[in-house]
C-alpha cells in the first residue's frame, strides 16, 4: 500500500492532468452531431497514434546489442506510424468528402 | 534549451489535439481540425527525435526510426488511400489495433530493459501491456468480422469463461504488481498471451449490429494504453492525448449505446439476436405484398414527397450513387425527396452520412432521425433501402423484442412503405420486422443496386 502511496505523491501532477484532460474529453466531444460520428472516432483514433513517441523513446534508448528490444522497438514504430499517417489520411478523405459541396 | 523546445513543442502538440478535435466536432470546421492535429503530431515527433534525452543520452538509431517511420507512412498512406468509403469502419479498427499493438510492444521492451522498479512502475507497466494487447487482438477480431473474414461465434459458456479470464487477468496483475518476485519475469508472457486471448474471446460474440460500439471502445482502450506510456515517461503530451481519446471515445461509446437503447453491459456480456421468439412465431404465418418496379416507379413518379431511409445494404451494394441518381430523377418530376438517417444506420454512427456524401448528395437532404420522423406523416412514400432494424416497429410496440425502447424511423406513419430487401431474410440482428407485413408496406425483391437502377429507368420512363 505504502508503494502505491507513494506513486499517488511522485506523480500528482500527473494525476491532475489525467482527471483534467477526462473532463476535457467529455466536454469537447459531448456536442458533436451524429453525421460526425464517424470522422471524429476516425481522427481520434488517430491522435491516439501519439504513442508512436513513446516506440521512438524505446528504441532510441535501445542498446546496441539489445537485439530483442531493438527489433520490438523496429515493430513498435513501424506499428505507431501506420496508426497516425493511416488515421489522419483516412479522417482527411472522408472530410474531403463532406467539404467539397456546401 | 533542448529540453525547453522539446517541452514546448508537446504543450503545442497537446494544444493542437484539444483544438483539432473541438474542430471535428463541427462540419465547416472538421477537416481543419484534423490537418491541425496532424501537423501537432508532426512537431512531437520531430520534438522527440531531435531533442528528446534520458539521463543525458539522445536518441540513438535513428536510421532505424528513419527506416521504421517509412516503413510505416507507406503502408498507412497506400491502405488509407486504397480503402473504399464502405470499408472504412474496418479500417478504423484496423489502425486502432496497430496503436494498441505499439503501446503493448513499449511495455513490454521496458520491462525487458528494466526489471526492476517500484509497484506503481510495475502497474503503469502491465496494464500498457494488458490494455494494448485486449485493444490490439480485439480489434483484428473487428476488422476480420466486419470484413466478413471471421464469423460470429457465441455460446453461453464463453460468457462466464470471459468474466473469468478477466478476473484471472486482474488477480495476476495485482499480484504482480505487489510481489513481482511472484511469478518471476514470465508474468509478461503469461499476462500477454491471456490479454491476447482475452481480446479475441470478447469480441468474437459481439453481434454485427453492435460492433459500432466495440470500435468505438476498443478505440478508447487504446487511447489509455497510450496514456500509460506517458505515465511510464513523464510524457505529457502522450498522456494527454491518450486521455482525451480515452474519455472522449467512452463518451461516444456511451452516445452510440444510447441511440441504440442498450447499456454498454448488455453489449459486452449479452449476446444480441436470437431472442423475441414468442413475437415473431406469430408474424410467421402472415403474407407480404410484393410490388413491381412500374407500379413502384408510378406510385414514386406521383408522390409530392418522397422519403428515402439507406441502411447498411445500401452500403454493402455500393448503391448510393444510384441512389443519388433516383432521387435527382424523381426531383425532375417535381417530386420532393429527402433521406432519413438513423444514428446507427450503418455499421458505425454517421457512416451512412460519409457514404452519401461520397456520391454527392447534398447535406440539407439528410434528416437526422427525430426530425425525419416530424415529418413522416405528409411524407407519401417512405423506400427503405437495405435498412431493417432501424424501421423496425416491435421498437416501439412489442415488450418483448431484443430492441424494444430503441428510437427508429416510424416509416409506417408515410402514406406508402416500399421496403427494398433481397430476401424475407432477419436483419443484421436477427430480428423479426413487422414491419414487412404491415398494411401500408410493399415488398420489391432484388440486390440494392440492381433494383434501384432498374427504378432509375422505369421512372425516366413514366
Amino acid at each position: 500500500m505504502d508503494a502505491l502511496a507513494n506513486f499517488f505523491l511522485e506523480n500528482q501532477d500527473m494525476i491532475y492532468i489525467v482527471i483534467l484532460s477526462i473532463f476535457l474529453g467529455i466536454e469537447v466531444i459531448s456536442h458533436v452531431p451524429a453525421i460526425l460520428h464517424t470522422p471524429l472516432m476516425s481522427g481520434a483514433n488517430a491522435i491516439h497514434g501519439v504513442v508512436i513517441i513513446g516506440a521512438i523513446i524505446v528504441m532510441g534508448h535501445a542498446k546496441g546489442d539489445d537485439y530483442l528490444a531493438l527489433t520490438l522497438g523496429f515493430l513498435a514504430v513501424v506499428l505507431g506510424t501506420l496508426n497516425v499517417v493511416g488515421g489522419f489520411v483516412v479522417t482527411n478523405r472522408m472530410l474531403e468528402m463532406f467539404n467539397k459541396k456546401k | 534549451m533542448s529540453s525547453f523546445l522539446l517541452e514546448l513543442s508537446y504543450l503545442l502538440g497537446s494544444v493542437t489535439f484539444v483544438i483539432g478535435l473541438k474542430k471535428l466536432s463541427h462540419p465547416e470546421s472538421a477537416r481543419k481540425g484534423n490537418l491541425l492535429a496532424a501537423a501537432g503530431m508532426g512537431l512531437a515527433i520531430l520534438a522527440t527525435i531531435l531533442f528528446h534525452e534520458h539521463n543525458g543520452e539522445r536518441i540513438g538509431n535513428i536510421g532505424w526510426i528513419m527506416a521504421a517511420m517509412g516503413i510505416g507512412t507507406l503502408i498507412g498512406w497506400t491502405m488509407a488511400m486504397k480503402v473504399k468509403m464502405t470499408g472504412m469502419p474496418q479500417m478504423v479498427s484496423f489502425f486502432n489495433g496497430m496503436g494498441g499493438a505499439c503501446a503493448a510492444i513499449i511495455s513490454m521492451v521496458e520491462y525487458h530493459s528494466h526489471p526492476e522498479g517500484a509497484a506503481g512502475y510495475f502497474l503503469v507497466v502491465f496494464l500498457g501491456l494488458v490494455i494494448g494487447s485486449v485493444s490490439f487482438s480485439g480489434s483484428m477480431i473487428a476488422y476480420g468480422k466486419l470484413d466478413e473474414k471471421i464469423k460470429d461465434f457465441s455460446a453461453k459458456w464463453l460468457t462466464v469463461f470471459n468474466l473469468v479470464l478477466l478476473a484471472v487477468i486482474i488477480g495476476i496483475l495485482v499480484v504482480a504488481v505487489k510481489s513481482p518476485e511472484t511469478f518471476g519475469p514470465s508474468v509478461l508472457w503469461i499476462l500477454l498471451a491471456l490479454s491476447l486471448l482475452y481480446g479475441v474471446l470478447f469480441v468474437m460474440p459481439i453481434g454485427g449490429a453492435d460492433m459500432p460500439v466495440v470500435i468505438s471502445l476498443l478505440n478508447s482502450l487504446t487511447g489509455m494504453a497510450a496514456a500509460f506510456g506517458g505515465f511510464l515517461y513523464d510524457n505529457q503530451i502522450m498522456l494527454t492525448g491518450g486521455i482525451l481519446v480515452g474519455s472522449a471515445g467512452t463518451i461516444l461509446t456511451v452516445l452510440m449505446c444510447k441511440a441504440m437503447n442498450r447499456s454498454l453491459l448488455n453489449v459486452i456480456i449479452g449476446s444480441f439476436g436470437g431472442g423475441g421468439g414468442g413475437s415473431s412465431a406469430a408474424a410467421g404465418d402472415q403474407t407480404v405484398k410484393e410490388i413491381n418496379l412500374t407500379d413502384a416507379a408510378i406510385l414514386c413518379s406521383y408522390a409530392s414527397k418522397v422519403c428515402i431511409v439507406p441502411g447498411y445494404g445500401l452500403a454493402v451494394a455500393q448503391a448510393q450513387h444510384i441512389c443519388h441518381d433516383l432521387e435527382k430523377q424523381l426531383e425532375a418530376k417535381g417530386v420532393e425527396v429527402y433521406y432519413a438517417i438513423h444514428p446507427v444506420a450503418g455499421r458505425m454512427p454517421g457512416h451512412m452520412n460519409v457514404l452519401l456524401a461520397e456520391a454527392d448528395v447534398p447535406y440539407p437532404k439528410l434528416i437526422e432521425m427525430e426530425d425525419a420522423n416530424g415529418m413522416m406523416n405528409s411524407t407519401d412514400v417512405a423506400i427503405i433501402v437495405g435498412a431493417n432494424d432501424v424501421v423496425n416497429p416491435s421498437a416501439e410496440n412489442d415488450p418483448g423484442s431484443p430492441i424494444y425502447g430503441m428510437p427508429v424511423i416510424q416509416v409506417w406513419e408515410a402514406k406508402n412503405v416500399i421496403v427494398m430487401k433481397r430476401s424475407m431474410r432477419a436483419g443484421y440482428a436477427g430480428i423479426e420486422n413487422p414491419l414487412f407485413f404491415h398494411a401500408k408496406t410493399k415488398m420489391l425483391f432484388g440486390d440494392a443496386k440492381d433494383t434501384l437502377q432498374k427504378l432509375v429507368g422505369e421512372v425516366k420512363m413514366t
